[in-house]
Order: C-alpha cells, then structure tokens, then sequence
C-alpha cells in the first residue's frame, strides 16, 4: 500500500536547515496497522504529512497504492488526498458553525456528489460511530469524544484506503479515547490501512508494527505487543547501529 | 466520480460562513449599502434637475426659433458673445417680410421696473412685446384681452398683468380698466394672464407685459434682447433658421445673431445637466470603492481566522481553485447584497425627494441603477480576489497549525 524509499525533508528555520525525515524508508502493507512514535520533534508529523501527501519530501521516493506520488502536481495530490486518504487530528478541526452532519458532508460536498447520496453516507457514516441522535448538533454541544467520533466519520465516508491519525486520543480523557481506539481498530479489521501518530505507548501497543523515530531516522522496529515504556525506546541511535 | 462542486453549494457554504459573523457582514454589506444608494440618490437629483429643465422647453412650444443678438456657438448657452450690431424692430419686420416660415413673431425686451397702484408698489419683470408673444410662449388670459395688434413703432400706454401681480397690487379690486404707473409711465390695466407659473426661470404671474415699442422707451434700449419666431406647423426648421441667419447677415453686413432652435437650447441644458448626473454619479461612485476596501478588510481577517478551516478543507482534498471560489463567493455575496440593500434605500430616499420637492421628477437613470448594481458586485471580487488568493495559496500544513 505504501512504500517509501529514502525519504528526506529538510526545514529552514531561522535560517539553520533541519532534518525533519533524514533517508526514511518503509513499506506499509494494504490493512496493516502501524504507529509511529518517537519523543516530540523527532519527525513523526511530517512522516504523516509527507504519508498523507500534504507535504512533499525534498529526496526519496513514495509509492501509494502503486503510484510514485513525488511527482504529482498540487491538482494531483489533492486528489489523492480526497480518494484515498483519511485524517484525523488530535484537534479534531471541526468547522464550528457547521453541525455534525454537515462537517461529515463536507469531503463529499466539495467532491460534487449528488445530495441524495450524500446525505445517505452521512447518516451511515454518523451511524458507524453511534452518533446518530448527534446529527443536528454543532460541535460546541458536542464532548470531545463525540467531536472526534464526527471527526472519523467525515475522515471515512470518502471511503479512503489509508487513514492517518495524528494523536486521535491526545485532547481526551481515557474512556472517550478507549472509544476512539475502538473504532479506529474496528475500521483497521474491516480493511483500511491504519497508520497513529502516537506518543502513548498503550495506542501503540494496539499497532501490528511500531515504528520509532528519532531525530529524523527509524531508530527501531518492534511490533506493537514489544512496546512497554518509552525511556529505552526514545534512546538515540548508536552510531553505525542498523535500525 | 464528479469533481465538480455545484453552485448551489458553493453559495450555500459561503452562506454559511457569512451567516456566523452576523454583525461584521452586517457592518461591511451596510458600506456597500451606503455606496449604491448614494449613486441612486445623487444621479436620482441630477436627472431630475435635467427632466425638470427639459419639461420646462417643452412647455414653450418646439416649433420655436429664437434670434439673439452676438454670434455664439449654436449649441453655446446664447448672450455670451458680444454684440457687434444692435438687434432692431425692423430686423423683425424683416423677417416677417422676408421668411415665409415664420409664422408669428414676438421681439421682446426684458427688465425690472417698479409698478404702482395707489398706496402699493411692487418691483416687477416688465416684459416689452407684442400681441403675438401670447401664443408663442403659450399663454393665456384670465380676464380681459392682450396687447392690441398694432404697429410695432407705436405702443399705446397699455398694460397685461401677471396674475401674482394683480392680486397683490389690487386686493380685492378689479384691476382691468385701471391705472398704474410703471416707473415714470402710466399703464391702463386691460387684462391679466392666468396663472402659469415659473417659466425658463422667469415667473410669469410676477410679470408685466407692455407692448415692445414702450419697453424700449421704458428701458432706453436700441436692441431687442430676443426675436421668438414660431414657426409654420410642418416648416423645416433648419431651413427657416438658415433663411433667418442670411437675411441678418445681409442687414447687418455680417453674421452677427444667433439662432437657437428649442432643441438646441434643450439640448444644451440637457448635456449640461447630463453631465452633472454623470458626475454626481463618480463622486457616489467613489464610496462603493470605499465599500471595497471595506469588504476587502472583513475577508482578510476571515481569512487569517479560518486559517485552520482552509487547512482543513485541503487536506480533505479541497483544490485551491475550491478554496478561491469559497472566498470570492462569499465576497460577491456581500457585495452584491449590499448593492441590493442599497437599492432599497435609495429608492426609498427617491420616494422621501420625490414628497419633499414635488416639482422636481426625481428619478434615478437606468444606466446609473444598473451601473451601481454591477459595480457593487465588480468591487466585491475585485476587492475579494487579494484575501481569496491569499487563502488558496495557504501551505496545508501550515494552515492545519494555524500558522
């Protein structure tokens, strides 16, 4: 589903070039489940961002379901994106004077589909995350768990088949987030490519494969039933130890 | 799959998002508002000034051609030039010989005099003329007769007054028959105009109309102010004017007079007075520029407050030529709402003009509602287009951080 082969992504802030992703490559298969950890500024966002083609490598190469994707103009992309891909925020990002209904509606409307469809997606989308008594409420008469679950519904009802989480669970308490993961594990077992953000340890314990980054650079490989706590993991890379 | 969003949509997201800022869209629709009801308005007064003076020619009459002394452009505003030759009875005799066209004839000579009856005074237009200015600028009686028909050279010490005259210097008296004295002269009152009113801004019922031969004596003059010739109904008009300009010419020794048709005077006044609307109309025209900035500013800080929602909207696969639509709909929507608004108002302004100043037929002209209309709507996305862009051009990433 997704192969990446020498990614690298270098920012210039205040002037320094920083390695965000240095030689990055990984291979993602159709239905896996994968988090990505590592501590903060270590490179997990842009993996992301790079995974969910917002943002472009500068070296490498990023197969997504078969296509090279580095190559693709800003038109292009965008459709990807809106085909093929799924996100969800650790601040939901909801647009607060649109209900619940209509924030799911929101991918499809500006796809031009027609409105009977739409509106029939919308209900099984918000159904799939037990919120349809919720439909008509705009998001500040919503909790924060029910904010996300709108959240993954409109990120679904295109019908990806990548979704990319960054911190699903970050802003909320542990039984809205336990829901949440629930979820996401269910969408993950019904077929779609999973791929969390996570610097919680107990998300990535859910994971098929861990993938830890630091300083740019995949530090380890483990699968998600070796995670126990993140002081090891987070040690940085020895040099000339293989990852 | 189809790309395309539908319009209906489109107008209905920026619906949305403008609906959520009520007072902000309130504020900067108010702006356009105020621009296009100040064109409706102001270009509303200036064609009814032009409508106004228009109806006022028509009144005297359109087969009329008027002789005034001192050569001017035929389209200048006549009395302007200098007069080499004096403007005589008998150039008017001659014309009358001479040009078969010219049907009825009335040289007058025009100037202020006090009139008199008993204790009562009263400053008054004296008009100088003959029998013939009666019909020639439309007027009636309404009592007793006009100037007799005589010779031009003579003039009995007769006088027709104005009805505003009449009344004033006769309460409750019947003037014909009567004596006044006009400066050092005494006039036998032999009748009274009916009321007519303002005229070519002369008010007919403050007048005094002598015969033309007593009103050169009156006034010392050699040269008659103007010569009014109807003409004959079905006469071509040019051709008794250029008859009229030759046998002047030959008179005098020179081209010296102008001839003014009616529709040239009319359509003098009316380009002048056009050109006035016209510029009323720009300055107006200005404050909707002024409403552009306006609406310009709100879509800035929308844009810069829904920073995160265009993030948002790209990740979710929105193109930029999507997010651009959004910004400039909402920007057309303001606009071309407050042009609507302002519409409203300035009819409803014409209508209070129209009540206040009911002699004047205010009304706005169709090119300035539909130029007011168009040019709200063109300074909305001329002006909209900056913040739109900026939104389109947002890094996704970026945007989502809020940055």
């Amino acid at each position: 589903m997704i192969r990446l082969e020498g990614i690298s992504r270098t920012y210039q802030l205040g002037g320094q070039p920083v390695h965000a992703l240095e030689n990055v490559s990984e291979h993602i298969r159709p239905g896996e489940h994968v988090a990505i950890m590592g501590p903060s500024g270590s490179g997990k966002s842009t993996l992301l961002n790079v995974l969910g083609c917002l943002d472009r490598p500068d070296a490498g190469q990023y197969w997504l379901d078969g296509r090279e994707v580095g190559t693709l103009s800003d038109e292009e992309l965008t459709a990807v994106r809106r085909d093929l891909i799924g996100f969800v925020f650790q601040s939901f990002h909801l647009i607060p004077r649109l209900t619940a209904a209509e924030n799911v509606e929101l991918p499809m409307v500006f796809a031009g589909l027609p409105r009977a469809d739409r509106r029939r997606k919308v209900e099984a989308a918000l159904a799939a995350v037990d919120l349809s008594g919720r439909m008509d409420h705009r998001p500040d008469q919503l909790s924060g768990g029910e904010r996300q679950r709108v959240a993954l519904a409109r990120s679904t009802v295109m019908g990806p088949r990548v979704l990319l989480a960054d911190e699903p669970t970050g802003n909320l308490d542990t039984t809205s987030g336990r829901q949440i993961l629930e979820l996401l594990d269910r969408m993950n077992e019904e077929g779609i490519t999973l791929v969390v953000v996570t610097h919680d340890p107990s998300v990535a314990r859910r994971a098929d494969r861990v993938i830890v980054l630091v300083d740019g650079r995949v530090a380890r490989r483990l699968a998600g039933s070796e995670v126990m706590g993140t002081a090891d993991l987070f040690a940085p890379l020895e040099a000339g130890t293989p990852p | 799959m189809s790309t395309a969003m539908t319009t209906a949509d489109l107008f209905g997201f920026a619906l949305r998002a403008l609906s959520g800022h009520r007072l902000r869209t309130l504020l900067s629709l108010l702006g356009m508002a105020i621009g296009v009801a100040a064109v409706i308005t102001l270009t509303a007064l200036g064609e009814g000034a032009r409508r106004y003076v228009v109806d006022q020619f028509a009144n005297i009459g359109s087969n009329l051609l008027i002789v005034v002394p001192g050569k001017t452009e035929t389209t200048g505003i006549p009395g302007v030039g200098a007069a080499a030759n004096d403007l005589t009875l008998e150039d008017s005799r001659a014309i009358e010989r001479g040009v078969p066209e010219a049907e009825k004839l009335a040289p007058f000579v025009i100037g202020t005099e006090s009139v008199a009856h008993g204790g009562r005074r009263r400053q008054v237009a004296v008009v100088g003329s003959t029998r013939e200015l009666l019909e020639v600028r439309k007027l009636a009686l309404a009592r007793g007769e006009f100037l007799p028909a005589e010779e031009l050279r003579r003039g009995r010490p007769v006088v027709v007054l104005g009805v505003k005259v009449a009344r004033e210097l006769f309460p409750g008296e019947e003037p014909v028959g009567q004596v006044v004295r006009i400066g050092g002269w005494r006039m036998r009152v032999i009748g009274i105009l009916a009321p007519k009113g303002v005229q070519l801004g002369a008010d007919m019922d403050e007048t005094a109309v002598v015969s033309v031969a007593t009103g050169m004596r009156m006034f010392d003059r050699r040269s008659l102010f103007r010569i009014m010739i109807q003409v004959r109904e079905g006469a071509d008009l040019e051709a008794a004017k250029a008859k009229v300009v030759r046998l002047l010419a030959e008179r005098h020794g020179e081209e010296d007079v102008t001839v003014l048709t009616q529709d040239s005077v009319v359509a003098t006044f009316s380009q002048i007075l056009g050109a006035l609307t016209l510029a009323l109309g720009a300055i107006a025209a200005i404050s909707l520029s002024v409403a552009g900035i306006g609406i310009m500013n709100v879509m800035l800080v929308s844009v810069s407050e829904r920073t995160r929602e265009v993030g948002l909207l790209r990740a979710l696969g929105v193109r930029r030529g999507q997010v651009l639509a959004v910004f400039l709909t909402e920007s057309a929507l303001l606009s071309a709402a407050g042009g609507l608004l302002g519409l409203a108002a300035g009819w409803g302004a014409v209508r209070i003009l129209i009540r206040v100043f009911p002699a004047l037929p205010a009304s706005p002209p169709v090119w300035a509602v539909v130029a007011a209309l168009v040019l709200s709507l063109g300074v909305g996305l001329f002006f909209g287009w900056l913040p739109a862009r900026r939104a389109a051009r947002l890094d996704p990433v970026a945007a989502l951080a809020g940055r």
